[in-house]
């Protein structure tokens, strides 16, 4: 049981938004998997559509490498689009 | 209650019966699966036959119409009165006897509900429809279960292959119609239960053949849980199921 391979799970929660991560299990293939995940992850109406992956097949980057990665971005704060005068008529932006 | 009553009511606390005491069988399992995810898996269907034996006792208390509801027809009925085949209240001993006398009896639950659905009467067709979804999924849950043992390893197969041979003296049951289905059946109301044998035949040959398994050939068949005519099991069973209502009458949740 402890060679069962583990896999990451994502749930759809509607139609129209993306799938989210929710967790992780163990299965032997990827269709246990789906049927695992049905079981543990959507009893409560969670979702609509799941996602597997095996989980040593996601390539994640090197928490090492966090300052040279993400802090540059810290004091560009012009990247943030909240430098324009937005006409009234514009909603939703 | 009328004779036409009565056979309705007897016939749906077959299924109502096969439901709770299946779901209780089942719920044993809680806490003891043998990976969470299963443990998790098992109880979820548990729940799911529990959620139908309410529906179909519900339906029955009011067919009876005589101020019992569906807690008193689950928890103050003795053995005699319980009509669930013989088959649901066969112990889990093991994952692979668990498994093995789940889908004997889904692979007849999915065909009859399917059937169900065009019952004459309304509030049956309504249960039918709602349960066939889970059915749907139960079938397909216990399948690949029984296929993955079957077509395991040499333990595996030994043990589901024990499972089928020991559980197969229970499946005629199923078939072979009481007094209150035969009644049901010429009234349109219960499925025609040579129709669901051919079915749950074509199921089993054909889960069988991937799962390596063999059908027993022909043993002597058990009856009489329909007629109120139970294992031993059973009486244990009710003894756990029942002790709360018996112990402290009327206790409320």
């Amino acid at each position: 049981m402890n060679t069962w391979p583990l896999f990451e799970v994502f749930i759809r929660s509607k139609n129209g938004l993306d799938h989210k991560h929710v967790g992780s299990l163990h299965a032997t293939d990827a269709k246990m998997a789906i049927e695992n995940a049905r079981d543990v992850y959507t009893r409560r109406q969670e979702g609509v559509s799941i996602w597997v992956v095996e989980s040593n097949l996601i390539v994640s980057s090197d928490p090492a490498e966090n300052e040279s990665l993400f802090d540059p971005a810290q004091d560009k704060i012009y990247r943030h689009p909240t430098f324009y005068n937005l006409p009234d008529e514009l909603k939703h932006m | 209650m009328d004779n036409s009553d009565k056979a309705i009511f007897d016939f749906i606390l077959i299924h109502a019966d096969n439901s709770l005491i299946l779901g209780q069988r089942l719920g044993e399992w809680c806490g003891h699966g043998p990976v969470l995810e299963q443990d998790i898996a098992l109880t979820n269907i548990a729940l799911d036959y529990i959620g139908r034996a309410r529906l179909l006792y519900q339906l029955a208390a009011k067919i009876e119409n005589n101020n019992r509801t569906e807690d008193d027809l689950a928890f103050l009925r003795d053995v005699m009165d319980f009509k669930n085949v013989l088959l649901v209240e066969q112990e889990n001993v093991d994952f692979a006897y668990t498994i093995v006398r789940q889908f004997l009896l889904e692979a007849f639950n999915h065909p009859f509900f399917n059937q169900l659905i065009n019952s004459q009467n309304i509030n049956l067709s309504e249960i039918a429809q709602k349960s066939i979804k889970e059915t749907t999924y139960h079938l397909r849950w216990c399948s690949e279960w029984l296929i993955r043992l079957g077509d395991g390893t040499e333990l595996s197969h030994i043990k589901v292959q024990t499972a089928v041979n020991n559980l197969w003296t229970y499946t005629q049951e199923l078939f072979k119609p009481v007094e209150s289905e035969i009644e049901m059946t010429k009234q349109g109301i219960c499925p025609d239960l040579q129709l669901i044998h051919k079915i749950w035949n074509e199921t089993i040959d054909r889960v069988f053949l991937e799962a390596t398994l063999i059908k027993p050939d022909s043993v002597w068949m058990q009856n009489g849980g329909k007629s109120g005519v139970h294992s031993e099991h059973l009486g244990y069973i009710l003894s756990d199921l029942q002790f709360m209502q018996r112990a402290y009458p009327g206790l409320e949740w």
